[in-house]
């Protein structure tokens, strides 16, 4: 039993195939969607995950979870190695280590009831009878703010916003210690994933969860991480503690994401303190040797090219896989 | 330049027939655009602001829906005009660019003919060689890198932002007066947003540009509109200068967005604030003001009378909301502060 | 591309020599005996047994299916002395029923099939397409209802039923052609277009509900995608629009499916073919399983695979161009 991490990867490693050539159909073509990624969760804690499209959070976030199966690295949770877990242990191993999805409207089956969407685990799994099923699965829809006599309805008789509390108590409904959630608000509105935010943060108050919370969004992420890790192109390139990360970000990519957000304040207009990246991301299927980042960055030199950066923790849990980290706060918003 | 009027829309009402009902999906809208300038409107989902611009165009489908009011470009009023002289504004005096570049583009034509063929529908008298050389410089301006090779792909290999940029020379190619923006960078990763928002500016003063700029992200809004109306159920709840906004809102649903917004950005660890409930079924509005049931100073008249817009403080605002202005000043501008 | 193209006929001959053995073994192993059918009812059994030996059919039935194969590039010779023949490359064997080759056989029955085919594709395409566009734009309107029923009752009533109440009702009762009577349309025109005008139309309408639905559906779809509003965002007219993007999405998988149907019916469309009394490749199929004459129906199932596997592979390369999206690079 380790001391207090909830979930830990280690070295994870996803490459998919795209494409074949010659008669027989030799994959060509591999695409690097997740290359050496390792993170620590501290129980009760909560990870963000920064990137954008095809940075691999997404593709992490089923590794995980065991959604998907890793090309090499390990996931270990509560101490215990559940890379390569089939069968019985795996599906024991599910109890612990929930997920949510983004899409609150296809996340659901449109023909099950919600009474179902939420008991049917708790059943299959063995953790409540079928006398009190309805009664557990209404306790745990008042929790997450849904009307217990709406058991019967259907997934499209609910606004974005219900659907998606539908899908935490899906996942509550196993009683796990992790929670890998994947974009959850990034399709709600505004008010309203304020709502969902802020009940995320109750419950992990209220039932000591440990969340990996994984978004694009980086205030969202900001306001509910205790720690922050950035990807870029299938690697990790700074992670530390949340605070310290927003208020000066040592990683130029991280520096240029944070200055790219528009902030809610007009009076910080066409400031030149913005940073604005040059290009598109490389294709993950040939990324650039090296520091992946150099193509857009705009410190990069030759050095950069020739060795690939590594992330180094230093003694307060801070790291940046760079050769040429910002030093000092961003003095933007 | 003179800051004219290019763009008036004034009493626009939308219904939609459709089998569970009547859905007013925009309910009197009416502003004005000048030359140059950017016009925000933010709002959540189904507030109308997707329809309020998809109407400017006259794209609603007319068997399902009943448009009414008047919607002035260039002296012609669309809702009223034929057909072939709304084919004419279209793409020309007025564009419009889509939130979704991937299903925006038509995947089976190179890029290059797509460009072209907006160019020659409204230049008959055009040559090919001419449009290929436009859409060419057209690319260029709007940033593609390698224009002369990447003019013969096909959309799928663009990238998002890339492709956005696609849409947008679709847009100018004809040097339009005004530019309908239906949350365009929505659907783009942070960095590219950046890049596109930065784009759309500078060829609004190269081509002295008006922007109908919708969204419902109030960043994007603060990045770039002057003037900002703010829309719920269908309807204009608020419109007021972009610092006006920000500093002194003057509408309640206004305050609860800005709440949240800056809730978030703040780097404290405390609960958000929301706004209680979810947006309204447009089928089924509630009685007197739409956002009454949300509403934290919601009084019995609020239930009853709908509220019309009104004169709000010294900045110009406007706002469609019955308490008293006193009050809405001061709760706007706490609301405001960080 | 190239190697995408190359790759698909190497698995389309694997393909072709898997139907071949099966179907081979298959009807080598029913229970009728080929040789019994050589000469007709007061056979003696030393004839048969030297019919046997004769046609090979004493081998084995690797030996059999070996020469069988060897037969399709090389031509085969049957019987020894003075009674020896032989089948011209491509062999596919010898009809007793009919003293003939297999292969003569096909060369004379499938120019038939393939005018019926060709015909009422033609034909089936034109309806089907043509209704399709029509119920898709009057969406909701009588044309669209007329529409779904012409489709429910195409796509319900088979083709016998049918094929025999428009000969009847034609050629009987009313009496505006003639009885179908086939002759090539090189000798005499206008007697084939009298005889093949009724099953053309026939099969047509029947094959023409599916593509009506699949045009409406397609095109319906079409019309709600993103990049058509934007084209008529750009001011382009009605017709551009339903010709560039709207018909040209919808007609994809049209296309496509098309192809593999047309290649189904160049197998030989049986029921029509006996209905009319068209010589054609269905019919000889029919006549030969009431005969049991093996030969035949190995040769024209082979002849129906090979256009089969073709088109597949010819749709296959046709998606690709179609859809730059699904482009192999």
């Amino acid at each position: 039993m380790s001391s207090g991490i909830a979930l830990q990867a280690i070295d994870l490693v996803k490459h998919f195939s795209t494409g074949s050539s010659g008669v027989l159909g030799r994959a060509t073509n591999i695409v690097q969607a997740v290359d050496g990624v390792s993170f620590t969760l501290p129980t009760g804690k909560t990870l963000g995950i920064v990137g954008e499209s095809g940075c691999g959070k997404s593709t992490l976030a089923r590794l995980v979870t065991r959604l998907i199966n890793p090309s090499t690295g390990s996931v270990i949770l509560d101490g215990v190695d559940i890379t390569t877990m089939s069968g019985k242990s795996l599906r024991e191993m599910r109890r612990k280590l929930q997920m949510i999805f983004q899409d609150p409207y296809s996340s659901l089956n449109p023909r099950h009831s919600i009474g179902q969407i939420i008991g049917d685990p708790m059943r299959i799994q063995g953790i409540v009878s079928k006398t009190n099923e309805k009664a557990e699965v209404q306790e745990l829809m008042q929790r997450v703010g849904l009307n217990p006599e709406h058991y019967n309805r259907y997934p499209h008789e609910f606004s974005g916003g219900q659907r998606q509390r539908i899908g935490i108590a899906r996942a509550l409904s196993l009683r796990p210690s992790v929670i890998v959630a994947d974009e959850p608000v990034s399709a709600l509105d505004v008010s309203i994933q304020a709502q969902i935010l802020n009940l995320l943060e109750n419950l992990q108050k209220d039932l000591g969860l440990s969340y990996v919370f994984i978004a694009h969004d980086l205030s969202v992420v900001r306001h509910i991480a205790d720690q922050v890790a950035v990807m870029y192109l299938g690697k990790i390139v700074e992670v530390g503690d949340a605070a310290t990360l927003y208020s000066s970000p040592a990683h130029p990519y991280t520096k240029a994401l944070m200055s790219a957000v528009p902030v809610a304040n007009p009076s910080l207009r066409n400031s030149d303190k913005r940073i604005r990246l040059v290009g598109d991301v490389p294709s993950p299927i040939d990324p650039p040797s090296g520091c992946r980042f150099r193509t857009r960055c705009w410190k990069a030199t030759d050095l950069c090219a020739a060795v690939e950066p590594l992330l180094q923790p230093d003694a307060t849990g801070r790291a940046v896989a760079c050769h040429f980290p910002e030093a000092g706060p961003v003095s933007i918003g | 330049m003179s800051n004219e009027v290019v763009l008036s829309v004034r009493n626009l009402s939308v219904v939609f027939h459709t089998p569970d009902g009547d859905v007013v999906a925009v309910n009197d809208v009416s502003f004005d655009l000048r030359s140059g300038e950017t016009l925000g409107i933010v709002g959540e989902s189904g507030s109308g602001k997707s329809v309020t611009a998809s109407s400017i165009l006259r794209l609603n489908n007319s068997s399902t829906a009943s448009t009414t009011g008047s919607i002035l470009v260039s002296g012609v009023d669309v809702l009223s005009a034929d057909e072939s002289e709304v084919r004419r504004i279209r793409g020309s005096e007025v564009a419009m660019i889509f939130q979704d570049p991937l299903s925006a583009l038509n995947p089976y034509y190179t890029v290059g003919k797509q460009i072209a063929e907006a160019y020659l529908v409204h230049h008959p008298e055009a040559s090919k060689a001419d449009a290929r050389k436009v859409t060419l410089e057209m690319l260029k301006k709007v940033g593609i890198p390698n224009p002369e090779k990447r003019i013969d792909e096909f959309p799928h290999q663009f990238s998002g932002g890339m492709r956005q940029r696609i849409v947008i020379a679709i847009a100018l190619i004809n040097n339009p007066k005004v530019l309908i923006a239906d949350e365009p960078t929505t659907a783009l990763d942070v960095t590219v947003q950046a890049q596109i928002l930065d784009l759309m500016k500078d060829l609004q003063v190269e081509f002295n540009m008006a922007i109908v700029l919708i969204t419902h992200d109030l960043g994007v809004i603060a990045e770039a509109a002057l003037d900002v109306l703010v829309m719920y159920g269908g309807r204009i709840v608020e419109r007021s200068t972009v610092e006006a906004l920000f500093s002194e809102p003057t509408h309640p649903y206004a305050w609860g967005l800005l709440g949240a917004v800056n809730s978030l950005e703040s780097s404290g660890r405390g609960a958000l604030v929301t706004i209680a409930g979810s947006p309204p079924s447009l089928i089924a509005l509630p009685p007197g003001c739409s956002f009454n049931p949300r509403c934290s100073y919601s009084s019995d008249i609020c239930r009853t009378e709908i509220p019309l817009l009104r004169a709000v403080g010294t900045q110009g605002s406007v706002a469609a909301c019955h308490l008293p202005e006193g009050d809405i000043l001061s709760l706007g501008r706490k609301a405001a502060s960080r | 591309m190239f190697m995408f193209i190359v790759r698909r006929i190497f698995f389309a001959v694997l393909l072709l020599l898997a139907v071949s053995f099966f179907t081979y073994m298959l009807f080598a192993m029913l229970p009728s005996d080929p040789a019994a059918l050589t000469c007709g009812k007061n056979c003696k059994p030393d004839v048969i047994a030297a019919n046997r030996i004769r046609l090979g059919y004493d081998k084995s039935l690797m030996e059999q299916y070996w020469l069988f194969l060897k037969g399709i590039f090389a031509g085969r010779d049957y019987g020894t002395g003075a009674a020896a023949f032989s089948c011209g490359a491509p062999s596919l064997g010898y009809s007793f029923g009919q003293h003939e080759c297999v292969t003569t056989l096909i060369a004379q029955t499938f120019p038939v099939t393939a005018y019926l085919s060709i015909g009422a594709f033609v034909l089936w395409m034109l309806i089907g397409i043509s209704s399709g566009a029509v119920a898709a734009l009057h969406k909701g309107k009588w044309q669209d209802r007329a529409a779904s029923i012409f489709t429910s009752i195409g796509v319900s009533l088979p083709t016998f039923y049918i094929g025999l109440l428009v000969l009847f009702s034609v050629v009987i009762w009313l009496q505006i052609l003639p009885f179908p009577s086939y002759e090539s349309p090189f000798v005499n025109f206008p007697t084939f277009l009298r005889t093949m005008i009724l099953p053309w139309l026939v099969l047509a309408v029947l094959s023409a509900a599916s593509y009506t639905r699949l045009t409406r559906n397609g095109m319906l779809e079409a019309m709600n995608e993103d990049f058509v509003r934007l084209g008529v965002a750009k001011g382009l007219t009605t017709r551009i629009i339903l010709r560039r993007y709207v018909m040209r999405q919808a007609l994809v998988p049209i296309v496509t499916i098309a192809g593999l149907d047309f290649a189904g019916l160049l197998g030989g469309a049986i029921i029509t073919e006996s209905v009319f009394s068209l010589p054609g490749m269905g019919k000889m199929s029919i006549r030969a399983v009431v005969e049991s004459d093996l030969p035949v129906l190995v040769g024209t199932t082979m002849v129906a695979a090979v256009f089969i596997v073709l088109a597949n592979v010819l749709v296959d390369i046709a998606y690709g161009y179609l859809d730059p999206r699904v482009r192999v690079k």
